[in-house]
């Protein structure tokens, strides 16, 4: 075991202010219970999850109430028990309806969860990937994608390195940077679990460098592992966090356009979904619960809050002491650059929801966007190497196959573009337009044949 | 210096004569034959140039009527004046078609839509749309972003307080709005109707009410007091079949949410 400086970095890239210290000294607080949780049936990337409750119905903490629908796909477990009170459509973050299961809690806190895996070490790889499966563990990091899923590469694929990406470059957000400083025992476990899974050699723990106390309980946490371990101390620049970037920035290796991180025998798994992992495996746990970073100049009490799935905006706001005197002009679920604005308080939160940031007035900048002075900016600052101007400009125009040529699919919509453009341009916008539309073009020309 | 002059001269002479004499050759021999039909219907046809016919101008319109037989009903901006001359001129009969208008199914302008948030992004009504579900807080109603309006060849359609509206007389029928709507709210109907029902939200009469005070709560008091079948529901939206004459005009009054509107 050793720490590494990473000699690589990758292209492009900025430094935006991280306004972590709200944050990121505040110990992991348990939510008291909330009276009620709806629970949305797409908390992950894929088909939504198919309610398998009626009204009514009592539940237990951990019983399955979303059955997994799809091969991309993940099941929901009740985080709490109580009794279903009615199964309806709610707003998630992204703004898009979907079914949820609103369930009334009780005290009773009865449960019901999976065997522990005693052993792990000597049980077979396809029990540890049913039992990744069959607690909904999925990427926490954002993305939602099922994790067995990407814990099952095929064969011709063979993966030697594993990632834990411990990076959380997305400023204000301390959700992963807590999970390592007071559970890195646990996420040894939980990498240990991933490396014998995949069989892979190699073991690389990704920390920003402005987290010198998670490095420090890692490395403590990691001393005595074997085999090719190291944590790679990464410089602070947003998106290192990426999986791509990270990938290039901890082994020298791109990922090829339109490939995936396994085309270079890489898996990239965030920190707490590596919890997750060892929750799942070791203490039979479903995947009910995450920690998520409720920061922000207009709440009074930033602070990490480990809140079961379901728990509204509203419930967070509450625990953290209320709004301050200026009231949030924005509420964003996430990081300030990927995050999403939401416009109700009575959004529930899921598996990927890292943080609630609260911004007041003087922090919100209404801007109205001007036409491209062709500066080049953004092309310096695009960590893709893509020329998001000339790819706005195609899709404003209409142009979707134009901007299809110049690689308009690379783009991971980091927002990096959108950061420095110098007439406000609402880039990252127009790429997912553009996106969608590429998209729809597809799904179309697949559906014809 | 005399002698330069009177060269180029000549040189450029002799060089305009025989450019000109193979070009008057190739005129002659590789003329390409074309129906002198088409230049005529051509002429008959508005030239909008809209493509609302299904061709690309209305030059291929007219060498498909005379070459490929198409239908000669098919022009919305010249209706029917254009196809009875095109039938005379062609020798055919004319099947008449009822001249349509595109309308916008909604009434919900932002006096009495709401909103749920300050939207500031690009100006498009796909964009809009695609964030958090747009800002109206109708999921159905016009967003009034005028992505409808930029594709109008014949600015029929103009955005007043919030939402989208097709001036008939312009309207050509030619279709370009009802694709580019992300919320299929236009539609084509008879432009001879004059009442419609200007909502398109398909949710149950408390929600609407939340969202819109314009929009139809499914009361179903247009099907109880208006003319027999001209007013159909919709699950909890009320539409009005245009194949029935509307003569009842007291249902204008008896909609509670004001919805039925005549225009």
């Amino acid at each position: 075991m050793q720490t590494i400086k990473s000699p690589y970095n990758f292209r492009g890239g900025i430094h935006p202010a991280y306004n972590k210290k709200l944050s990121n000294g505040s110990a992991i607080e348990s939510l008291p219970l909330p009276a009620v949780l709806s629970v949305p049936m797409s908390q992950h990337l894929g088909a939504p999850a198919k309610p398998c409750v009626k009204v009514g119905d009592e539940v237990k903490k951990g019983t399955l109430i979303g059955a997994q629908n799809g091969f991309i796909s993940a099941p929901i477990h009740s985080p709490a028990s109580g009794k279903v009170k009615v199964i309806t459509d709610v707003a998630t973050a992204s703004g898009r309806p979907c079914q949820a299961i609103v369930i009334e809690c009780d005290e009773s806190n009865e449960t019901e969860f999976l065997p522990p895996i005693e052993n792990w070490q000597k049980s077979d790889k396809d029990d540890l990937l049913t039992r990744i499966g069959e607690t909904g563990i999925v990427g926490m990091g954002g993305a939602g994608f099922p994790t067995k899923v990407k814990l099952s590469p095929p064969m011709d694929k063979p993966i030697d390195t594993v990632i834990i990406n411990g990076a959380e470059c997305e400023p204000y957000l301390t959700s992963d940077h807590r999970m390592m400083v007071e559970h890195a025992k646990e996420i040894r476990i939980g990498a240990e679990i991933i490396r014998s899974i995949l069989g892979a050699k190699t073991l690389r723990i990704a920390i920003e460098d402005n987290k010198p106390d998670a490095i420090k309980a890692i490395e403590d946490a990691f001393q005595d592992i074997e085999g090719d371990v190291a944590i790679a101390v990464l410089h602070t620049v947003y998106p290192q966090g990426s999986e791509k970037q990270q990938i290039y920035a901890v082994t020298g290796r791109e990922v090829p356009s339109g490939g995936l991180p396994m085309d270079v025998g890489c898996v990239v798994e965030n920190t707490s979904t590596t919890f997750a992992i060892y929750e799942a495996v070791i203490k039979g746990l479903p995947l009910m619960q995450r920690v998520i970073t409720v920061t922000g100049d207009a709440v009074q009490k930033p602070a990490n809050l480990l809140a079961p799935f379901g728990t509204s905006y509203q419930d967070l706001i509450d625990a953290c002491g209320g709004f301050t005197e200026d009231k949030p002009a924005k509420v964003i679920s996430g990081g300030p650059m990927m995050g999403f604005a939401v416009s109700s308080l009575e959004t529930p939160t899921g598996k990927t929801s890292s943080g609630l940031l609260l911004l007041s007035k003087k922090r919100v900048s209404q801007y109205s966007s001007q036409a491209c002075i062709a500066c080049g900016r953004c092309v310096e600052a695009c960590p893709m190497n893509l020329i998001p101007s000339e790819l706005s400009q195609f899709i404003e125009a209409e142009d979707i196959e134009g901007a299809e040529e110049i690689a308009l699919m690379n783009c991971i919509e980091c927002g990096s573009c959108a950061f420095v453009c110098p007439a406000h341009r609402p880039l990252v916008q127009h790429m997912r337009r553009g996106k969608a539309a590429v998209m729809a073009k597809r799904m179309a020309a697949n559906a014809k044949g | 210096m005399d002698n330069i002059i009177l060269q180029s001269f000549a040189w450029i002479g002799l060089l305009g004569l025989i450019i000109g004499a193979s070009l008057a050759v190739a005129a002659k021999y590789l003329a390409v034959k074309e129906d002198p039909r088409i230049g005529e219907v051509n002429e008959l046809l508005p030239a909008a140039n809209c493509g609302g016919c299904g061709y690309a101008g209305c030059a291929e319109y007219a060498k498909a009527i005379v070459m490929d037989h198409a239908e000669i009903n098919l022009c919305a901006p010249g209706g029917t004046d254009c196809m009875n001359a095109i039938a005379a001129f062609m020798g055919v009969r004319a099947t008449a078609t009822e001249k349509m208008t595109a309308i916008v199914l909604c009434c919900g302008d932002d006096e009495v839509a709401k909103r749920r948030f300050a939207y500031n992004g690009i100006n498009d009504c796909a964009a809009a749309h695609a964030t958090a579900g747009g800002d109206k807080a109708c999921t159905w109603g016009c967003l009034g972003y005028g992505s409808c309006a930029r594709v109008c060849p014949v600015n029929a359609i103009r955005i007043e307080k919030g939402i989208a509206k097709v001036d008939k007389t312009l309207c050509i029928a030619c279709e370009k709005c009802i694709a580019v709507c992300p919320r299929h709210l236009i539609k084509l109907v008879p432009a001879a109707a004059e009442i419609h029902v200007l909502c398109s939200s398909k949710d149950k009469g408390p929600a609407v009410k939340k969202a819109c005070s314009t929009g139809c709560i499914g009361c179903r008091l247009c099907t109880k007091f208006g003319d027999e079948g001209a007013f159909v529901m919709d699950g909890f939206l009320a539409k009005v079949d245009y194949s029935i004459p509307i003569t009842k005009e007291e249902v204008i009054e008896k909609c509670p949410a004001k919805c039925i509107v005549k225009d």
